[in-house]
């Protein structure tokens, strides 16, 4: 099905909801999103924007309480209501997924060699000695120095970014089209996080996955991210290729975010950093309003009596969801 | 009229955990109204050092000085007059905020335990400018910690610190629970407190974008000594200590363009353990230009204008390689 350039993902309208006590949900609203081959597109937002819903509903790996709406294809094929059993063949040899906290997701009283190995053993019916040979290869393929040994060592004998590392091997071990990384540094230090951001890109470069990185950190995504995503409040508030966003943010969340966070240089003897006003909402479906209206400066009652939909603004594959774009670039003031 | 002492001073301070050697000679000294951040990574020995200052810990050696008293090993009865002059925000407010009492009562426990005569009154009376003050209503005074948001529970862990008029702040990683948004919002109201009330803060973090913003001097920590100190200029632009330069250059910035330009040092995943540090230099093992004399000798503390760095490297004039640009093999030959 795949022709050169056509989308390896392909997610439309997906929205997820989930029944409270105290009613729905609505966690994600109507996101829509390609991945490229070979591309890594980041997602961007504070907690509670559905960032993190919107990467384990591609998989399935939501709760069965999730409602699930909308179109996840991969390859044309569509993975949302599709059957366990088709799911499991999906992830990890065509999704693999990688998490914050590495030591969570790996076992303790395995070798990492075995945790690697399983993977293979199960999804590439290989042979235990042929798995621990390509684990060997797999961990030298992350950067992990004599990978020989550190194949027999447990995940408590190794630091977090070394398990990271694992937990990257482990997901690319089959070869998947897409690696889904949420937030795969936000438990590391930034000497630390620099080389795992290095092994994605490696990853994308040598065996061409695309990869979708989840993010709060504005640093990272400018470090790795060909294109942006800005999640705010369960949808998508602004996409743009990442050179574009953060030179001409046209939704007033992502020039909010921009400009809060401090810039080089600056000092708070001569600099205030701008604040966005107020808190995120409450998450229930407001299908007749714009999300971030209660904080936004240029809110308007058109702000407020209906939902902006994405459009162009402008730049290739720029899209925002604002009735009043910034005009402007707020971020040429700061150089 | 004699010299103010400094709002803190700490010197040769050893920490130990049993055989964890958290924090193993660290001297640092804070002016009155200055902000001094320490920057490290996780188990650099950092928030040990505030614990120590604060007495959360008693230190294993070294003294304390607040205000020019020696805290180091006062007993808890004679450590009582001297808590009001020192004051902790810690990084998750959800935690540090007891859960069954009101804000109001939060807020005003630090007068209670002062050891003052007050009456609830007179306490009560103090709370709500205190709330004011941090950018809260008068009314929060009746609320729980829960019904507050994340940004607004720091507010009131910045409000119960400060009640007692502190002369010294130890803000530990006030703002790393917190969403960017909210973050702009608490380095502002710290800024402002700052500089309208004038205590002297330790502002202990990993992140640098919002240490450049808040201090004025820099102490940057490596597995629990300090390699290198400065004012907030001279580290951000001639950082003089290799791990200084590698911490500023592995930090992404958030401009793609800018960013691009870079190339972080990386330095290996393997951080040493605190339970058998590196000989020599602690550093040595992930330096890009460790040589042999690293392993065998302590590296001096070279003084640099106010400051310092503690790397053989670095010449008696302060200058010395750059990790970012330099060749190994040149530097060393």
């Amino acid at each position: 099905m795949t022709t050169a350039g056509a989308p390896v993902l392909e997610i439309r309208d997906l929205s997820v909801s989930f029944p409270t006590e105290t009613g729905t949900v609505s966690a994600v609203d109507g996101v829509s999103l390609d991945l490229a081959p070979g591309e890594i597109v980041g997602m961007v937002g504070e907690s509670g924007c559905g960032k993190s819903v919107t990467a384990m509903s591609i998989a399935g790996l939501l709760p069965g309480s999730a409602r699930v709406t909308g179109s996840v294809r991969l390859d044309g094929t569509q993975l949302i209501g599709a059957r366990e059993a088709a799911l499991r063949r999906v992830r990890g040899r065509e999704i693999a997924y990688i998490f914050q906290e590495p030591m969570t997701s790996l076992n303790p009283v395995l070798t990492v060699g075995r945790q690697i190995g399983e993977v293979l053993q199960v999804h590439e019916r290989m042979s235990r000695r042929a798995s621990r040979a390509r684990a060997v290869e797999l961990l030298t393929l992350v950067g992990i120095p004599s990978a020989a040994q550190r194949v027999d060592t447990y995940p408590h004998q190794l630091s977090g970014g070394m398990r990271q590392r694992v937990m990257i091997a482990m997901a690319v071990a089959c070869g998947p089209k897409v690696l889904v990384a949420d937030e795969p540094t936000t438990a590391l230090d930034v000497t630390v996080q620099a080389g795992i951001l290095q092994v994605l890109r490696n990853l994308r470069d040598q065996l061409g996955t695309s990869v979708l990185i989840i993010t709060h950190d504005l640093g990272v995504i400018a470090d790795i991210a060909d294109r942006v995503v800005v999640m705010y409040a369960g949808r998508v508030a602004e996409r743009a290729p990442v050179d574009d966003l953060f030179a001409h943010p046209r939704h007033r969340y992502t020039a909010g975010l921009l400009s809060a966070s401090p810039q080089p240089g600056r000092h708070a003897g001569t600099d205030r950093l701008t604040e966005i006003p107020g808190l995120v909402p409450v998450l229930a479906s407001q299908p007749d309003a714009c999300t971030f209206a209660d904080r936004c400066p240029a809110a308007d009652e058109r702000c407020r009596t209906a939902a902006p939909p994405l459009a162009g603004v402008g730049g290739t594959d720029h899209v925002a969801a604002c009735w009043h774009p910034c005009e402007t670039a707020p971020q040429e003031a700061n150089r | 009229m004699t010299p103010q002492p400094n709002a803190l001073e700490i010197t040769d301070l050893v920490m130990h955990f049993g055989p964890v050697r958290a924090v193993d000679g660290v001297s640092l000294t804070i002016p009155r109204g200055r902000v001094t951040a320490l920057v490290g990574e996780s188990g650099s020995g950092k928030s040990t050092v505030g614990r120590c200052v604060v007495r959360l810990v008693e230190p294993t050696a070294g003294t304390v000085r607040i205000a020019g008293t020696d805290v180091t090993h006062l007993s808890r009865r004679h450590l009582r007059p001297h808590r009001g002059a020192v004051s902790i925000v810690f990084q998750d407010p959800a935690a540090s905020l007891d859960p069954r009492m009101l804000v109001g009562e939060i807020v005003a426990e630090p007068l209670r335990l002062s050891g003052k005569r007050m009456s609830r009154r007179e306490r009560e009376a103090r709370v709500a400018p205190q709330l004011e003050r941090v950018g809260l209503r008068a009314e929060v005074a009746r609320r729980y910690p829960h019904e507050l948001s994340g940004g607004q529970r720091q507010r009131v862990s910045i409000a119960r610190a400060l009640i007692s008029e502190p002369m010294l702040l130890i803000a530990d990683e006030p703002t790393s629970a917190l969403d960017v948004s909210v973050q702009a919002s608490v380095l502002n109201l710290l800024a402002d407190l700052q500089r309208d009330i004038g205590f002297a803060c330790l502002f202990i973090t990993h992140d640098l974008s919002a240490v450049e913003y808040l201090a004025d001097e820099i102490a940057v920590m490596y597995l629990g000594q300090l390699v290198e100190r400065g004012s907030r200029e001279r580290i951000f632009a001639r950082p003089a200590h290799p791990y200084t330069q590698a911490l500023l250059s592995a930090a992404p910035v958030a401009d793609p363009v800018r960013q691009r330009e870079r190339q972080p040092v990386l330095l290996g995943d393997d951080l040493p353990s605190a339970l058998d540090p590196p000989s020599g230099c602690r550093f040595r093992t992930r330096c890009p230009l460790a040589f042999d004399r690293c392993a065998t000798e302590v590296p001096a503390q070279t003084a640099i204008g106010d400051g310092m760095a503690a790397c053989h490297l670095v010449q008696p004039d302060g200058t010395g390689p750059d990790v970012r640009t330099a060749d190994p093999s040149e530097v060393l030959s």
